[in-house]
């Protein structure tokens, strides 16, 4: 089957900057693609390209098949939601969702059928008569959503479209892009840098460091079984341990991700002490968890546990378990 | 309480009247709103409108056409009724198509500068372009129009480049033309739509390139995200929302020319445009109504201008 975007050691410098080097990358038709990674790591640029905003020092990008180098975004029919939204400000909300159509010379009544017809996909139907400034942040997006849609493209890039959303209505919009992208079948690639909308909205995941890609996966994979510690530090917020932790345990010197939640903590008595027994640090209360940091001679381990009367207080003494298999073995020392 | 709270440290005591006055503003920011805009009313509403008004009011007055002495005791009509006589209404049509080229041939050339400058021109160039445009406005305009006069004459430096390119034939065709030509450039109107167009155009350089400036690069990004070609972009977006600046530009431009008196004067033909027709009527002529109801068109004009630049949208981006 032809990827519906493939990225063949694909490089892009700004200057001495490598803003994705060497990336090679291959996005299935009907996916649910997300590019995940903090700013500056190369996400965007990698849309960008795909888009055809930017043109690649190195390395070679199809879409579909077809080799894009050289053509320019117009005449690549893959579509964006951008950051904040490009809206056209002179142009009302209808006429912001047509504005394909009309460049395409489309019948004026046809043309206003369909971006009704889109505007409704979005929940925003009877809107088209506003100005983009009329319109709450969170309506922008759909009008945003709804314009790069209503051709259906072969390929939608979407660059951190909930960003500026507050966190009830982002968890909303993240369920109706996962059910829009399932009823138009649609290539989704989807940049963020929230791992947790990365993780629940994808089907694969590729985390981006430096312009590289460190790991392609699905969400579980990425979750738990990363492959460095970057990823592991990056994704959740997995203690990462050191090589002498993990061979204590394992006897293999690799770097280790422990999640967590897959830590018990037990109170210990007075003097037991194990390799294991720690002094409680910290202790943040998350409502059904309860955050503990916990001290073991120097390594600070993060656990989550269920919260409850008796979870430890800070200060007292812990014993930390954990099933063998909770323990992922990652790249070894160096 | 200011006794017990300076006690407790929390309030920070300052003595003194700038501190007083500082704080009285802090509590009052209207009263600071409204004594920074004081100046600017006294002059704008006052000595500016008022003036205007009183303007507006001599042109409702006649001159009595055997004494010469205006007459205060009644508001008539009559003087606009002089003012549609067929030679008054030809200084009018000649200034307002004169003023309607300018702007045009100016919006015209300035809007490439301005894009360029506004979209390319960084740190260095861009220092040059606002350097290269102002630099004009540094010098005096006589000084400039009277060089533009040398340089337009029989005699003068145009003529020669023209005569070294051996295109002297493809001037004279043009000053044959009637109406837009003459005996050479400095005295035909071609000659006084060139200096005017020298003249005002940094004015309609700068507020285009300010409005280009604000538009957006993701809308550009967007637009051909969406289909659209260069040539689309720039006239469904760039071209909208840079229309504001346009219209900034052109009532400079258009505004400039139809009150400038002094150009046409220096080089031009011996025909006059309104802002003479004003000069020699309040001097030598003496009647002052007469020169106020010419001043009256200039604003007139402006205002069915603005009117419909706003009905065609031109400001719905602001």
């Amino acid at each position: 089957m032809t990827a519906a975007v493939s990225l063949q050691k694909v490089s892009r410098h700004f200057g001495l900057v490598k803003a994705l080097d060497e990336v090679d990358l291959e996005v299935q038709p009907g996916e649910f693609f997300a590019m995940l990674g903090p700013s500056g790591s190369g996400k965007t640029t990698c849309l960008r390209l795909i888009a055809g905003f930017e043109q690649p020092n190195a390395g070679q990008i199809r879409i579909f098949g077809d080799a894009v180098e050289g053509v320019p975004p117009y005449r690549r029919n893959v579509n964006t939601v951008f950051q904040d939204y490009a809206l056209f400000p002179h142009m009302n909300v209808i006429e912001n969702v047509a504005f394909s159509m009309m460049l395409r010379k489309v019948p004026r009544e046809q043309r206003l059928r369909e971006a009704e017809a889109a505007l409704e996909m979005v929940k925003l139907g009877g809107y088209g008569a506003r100005r983009p400034g009329q319109l709450s942040g969170g309506q922008r997006q759909r009008v945003a959503l709804a314009r790069a849609i209503v051709n259906k493209p072969k390929v939608l890039l979407l660059d951190e479209p909930l960003g500026a959303l507050d966190l009830k209505l982002r968890e909303q919009m993240q369920e109706e892009l996962k059910v829009l992208q399932r009823s138009l079948g649609i290539t989704f690639i989807f940049v963020t840098h929230d791992q947790g909308e990365a993780l629940s909205m994808a089907n694969r995941v590729a985390v981006f460091s430096e312009g590289r890609v460190m790991q392609v996966g699905t969400p579980e994979d990425i979750y738990r079984r990363p492959n460095s510690r970057f990823v592991a530090d990056f994704v959740g917020s997995s203690n990462v341990v050191s090589p002498d932790f993990v061979s204590s345990i394992t006897g293999e010197r690799r770097w280790g991700s422990l999640r967590p939640e897959s830590i018990h903590v037990v109170k210990s008595s007075a003097d037991g002490v194990s390799r294991l027994t720690g002094t409680v640090r910290s202790r943040s209360y998350q409502g059904a968890t309860t955050r503990l940091g916990i001290d073991l001679n120097g390594t600070v381990i993060q656990a989550v546990v269920p919260s409850s009367d008796d979870v430890a207080a800070e200060g007292d003494r812990v014993t930390l378990g954990f099933a063998k298999d909770a323990l992922h073995l990652m790249e070894s020392e160096g | 309480m200011s006794v017990a709270a300076a006690e407790s440290g929390v309030i920070l005591q300052r003595r003194g009247v700038l501190a007083a006055i500082g704080d009285y503003f802090w509590r009052r920011p209207g009263m600071l709103i409204f004594l920074m805009l004081l100046p600017a009313l006294l002059w704008l509403g006052i000595v500016y409108l008022g003036s205007l008004l009183a303007l507006l009011l001599q042109s409702f007055f006649a001159i009595d056409e055997f004494s010469g002495v205006v007459d205060r005791s009644q508001l008539t009509l009559k003087t606009y009724a002089e003012l549609l006589r067929p030679q008054n209404v030809d200084i009018i049509f000649r200034t307002v198509l004169m003023a309607a080229s300018v702007t045009v041939a100016s919006a015209v050339i300035a809007f490439p500068i301005a894009y360029v400058a506004a979209r390319y021109a960084k740190g260095y160039w861009k220092a040059l372009f606002y350097l290269g445009v102002m630099l004009p406005l540094w010098a005096s305009y006589l000084v400039k129009i009277y060089a533009w006069k040398l340089i337009l004459a029989r005699e003068g430096i145009l003529n020669w480049v023209f005569e070294q390119l051996h295109l002297t034939w493809l001037l004279q065709a043009w000053l044959s033309i009637p109406v837009i030509g003459g005996n050479s450039l400095s005295i035909s109107y071609t000659g006084t739509f060139l200096v005017f167009l020298y003249v005002w155009m940094p004015y309609m350089i700068l507020p285009i390139q300010a409005a280009i400036e604000r538009v957006p690069t993701n809308l550009l990004d967007a637009s051909s995200d969406l289909g659209a070609t260069p040539r689309q972009t720039f006239w469904k977006v760039i071209f909208p929302l840079a229309l504001p600046g346009v219209i900034a530009g052109s009532i400079f431009t258009f505004s400039l020319t139809l009150g400038d008196y002094i150009i046409p004067q220096i080089v031009g033909t011996s025909h006059f445009f309104i802002g003479q027709a004003v000069y020699s009527h309040q001097g030598t002529a003496g009647n002052i109504p007469l020169a106020a109801a010419f001043t009256v068109v200039p604003i007139v004009i402006m205002g069915i201008y603005l009117t419909l630049a706003k009905r065609a949208g031109a400001f719905d981006a602001l």
